[in-house]
């Protein structure tokens, strides 16, 4: 049997299967299907400073290949979080990333500083979110912001810093790499690509926020090639994500250079995909002759 | 057992009740067996990269079966729309909270516009002839369910939008006469809000079956919002895991 463990930047994981911020709440809906401990990590749903009511529907809109979302960041804020929903996910057998986002540097710097004194496994930092208007996003999209952001946030963070990156930029390599070097410990990417679509008969937009952030299959060409791009410019680990699908997405994913994956917008039509992910990259690893996961990581032969 | 979970079920029945419209019979005894009246179910539709939510409207545990009925709405459920007898579909059942019954000796109105129809039917079944179902449709060819409420004893009235069949005008109106003790109403936002004023006007308790866009169908994603009035204030809950039957009192209704 194929070794599926592996340790993302000092965070010890059962195998790289972990579950997209956004999509999978604080797992209580989801461990209705399958124990907790399946998957190799959950990335919480997106915490702010104080508790956010969202934005107002319609919040979703279908598209091919893909679907957009405007949550907003519906969440109960991160006092809560710790106090209602960590000490049940603790028990639940699988690493707990706790997925932060802020209006200001300040925001982010308060939330790290207060996780730092729980007991999740790793901060990531969500400084991509499209459907906020306050900040989220505007950190993501430039070298400066994201790095000073970083940088900020590293001074009061004593878990392991993955930061989330934003795709909607020119060059996915500088950023990676400004972030890097402003102290993060790992990387996730990419979180959504901003869309829309328009209803013909109202001639509004489908989402009441106008814009949203597109997720699914359609993702996936996008996200391994940013993945790609800036595995050459970092030492630190990556977590691919965007679109995946199936175990054969996942293994492109590493190929691209991802150490392990986030899995989302999948969970909504199969809430049983981290099953079959796993079983299908265990097959493909033992077919390959492979001792572990991280053996394809970055392997890719380009031409 | 589980609260939910998904099944590729085989389809038994399927008929076109009205043009657009259609009515599957599904083989899933799971979760016929735990399913309320009110619930849902999320149909998986290959190439869609999200479900799509039908209310269950009938429910037998000694088939093992559920009975949908749903309109061609788009792409997704016209796909599912082309699904027949043999053939199978995977179902992520029974979702969300049903219809709080209650005492079936009092007497309900059900009061349902178009699609919003069958989700009534099952809990129509325990009132027998103590409800009476108002119902509204855009035409004479769209009417359906009609036969099913009054093989319960229901009595049953019919409103169209052209006047070609029944009443002309809107649901509200056929209200006004009826003897009521509680309402159940699922339909379009403005007749959902003319049956909890009705409701209201009256003193009587109203349950309103709210629909909005969705994609996890549990509760995990939020992406299905609905404004709702808390303690401290307007919130959204969420069509999936709070609704979509919701106490009509505790929605707020203003845009």
């Amino acid at each position: 049997m194929a070794d599926l463990k592996l340790n993302l930047a000092g965070v010890p994981l059962q195998n790289p299967l972990i579950a997209a911020s956004g999509t999978f709440g604080f797992g209580k809906e989801f461990a209705e299907f399958y124990p907790l401990s399946t998957l190799g990590g959950i990335s919480c749903k997106g915490l702010t400073l104080e508790e956010r009511p969202g934005n107002p529907p319609p919040r979703i809109a279908e598209t091919p290949g893909g679907m957009l979302n405007s949550v907003g960041l519906q969440n109960p804020g991160v006092e809560r979080f710790i106090r209602e929903d960590l000490p049940w996910l603790r028990k639940q057998g699988t690493a707990v990333i706790a997925n932060i986002a802020g209006n200001t540097p300040r925001d982010y710097c308060k939330m790290a500083e207060r996780l730092s004194d729980s007991d999740v496994d790793m901060i990531e930092l969500n400084i991509s979110c499209p459907n906020v208007k306050q900040g989220g996003a505007a950190f993501g999209t430039s070298c400066e912001s994201a790095a000073a952001v970083t940088a900020a946030v590293r001074r009061f963070c004593k878990k392991p810093l993955m930061v989330k990156l934003s795709p909607n930029v020119a060059d996915i390599g500088e950023i990676a790499a400004a972030v890097e070097n402003a102290g993060a410990d790992a990387l996730s990417m990419i979180n959504t690509l901003t869309g829309m679509r328009i209803d013909l008969q109202t001639r509004r937009p489908v989402l009441r926020n106008n814009t949203g952030g597109l997720s699914g299959p359609a993702l996936l060409p996008v996200a391994l090639r940013m993945v790609w791009q800036a595995s050459s410019r970092v030492k630190i680990p990556i977590v691919g994500l965007g679109g995946i699908t199936t175990w054969r997405d996942a293994v492109e994913m590493l190929l691209a250079g991802a150490s392990a994956v986030q899995i989302g917008t999948v969970l909504f039509s199969d809430p049983y995909a981290p099953v079959k992910i796993l079983a299908g990259l265990e097959a493909y690893l033992e077919e390959n002759h492979l001792k572990s996961a991280a053996e394809l990581t970055g392997k890719v032969r380009p031409w | 057992m589980k609260r939910y979970d998904t099944a590729d079920c085989a389809v038994l029945k399927k008929a076109e009740l009205a043009p657009g419209i259609f009515d599957l019979t599904v083989f899933c005894p799971e979760a016929a067996r735990i399913a309320r009246p009110g619930q849902f179910a999320q149909f998986q539709v290959p190439g869609k990269t999200l479900r799509r939510p039908i209310s269950i409207c009938e429910i037998s545990r000694e088939d093992g079966t559920l009975r949908f009925v749903f309109q061609i709405r788009g792409d997704g459920t016209r796909l599912l729309s082309l699904l027949n007898p043999g053939e199978t579909v995977n179902l992520l059942a029974p979702l969300g909270n049903g219809f709080d019954l209650g005492d079936p000796s009092r007497r309900a109105l059900f009061v349902g516009g178009g699609i919003g129809v069958p989700p009534l039917l099952e809990a129509a079944k325990p009132f027998g002839a103590r409800a009476v179902l108002a119902a509204g449709f855009r035409s004479r060819n769209a009417v359906t369910l009609r036969e099913d409420f009054e093989s319960l004893g229901c009595q049953v009235r019919v409103a169209t939008d052209d006047g070609s069949f029944g009443y002309h005008g809107l649901v509200a109106d056929l209200m006004d006469d009826i003897e009521f003790d509680v309402v159940f109403a699922c339909g379009p936002k403005p007749m959902l809000r003319a049956a909890a004023g009705a409701a209201a006007r009256r003193g009587v308790p109203c349950y309103v079956s709210m629909e909005e866009r969705m994609a996890c169908g549990i509760g995990a994603c939020l992406g299905c919002a609905v404004r709702l009035r808390g303690g401290n204030g307007p919130y959204y809950g969420h069509v999936c895991k709070d609704g979509p039957v919701f106490d009509a009192r505790t929605v707020v209704w203003e845009e």
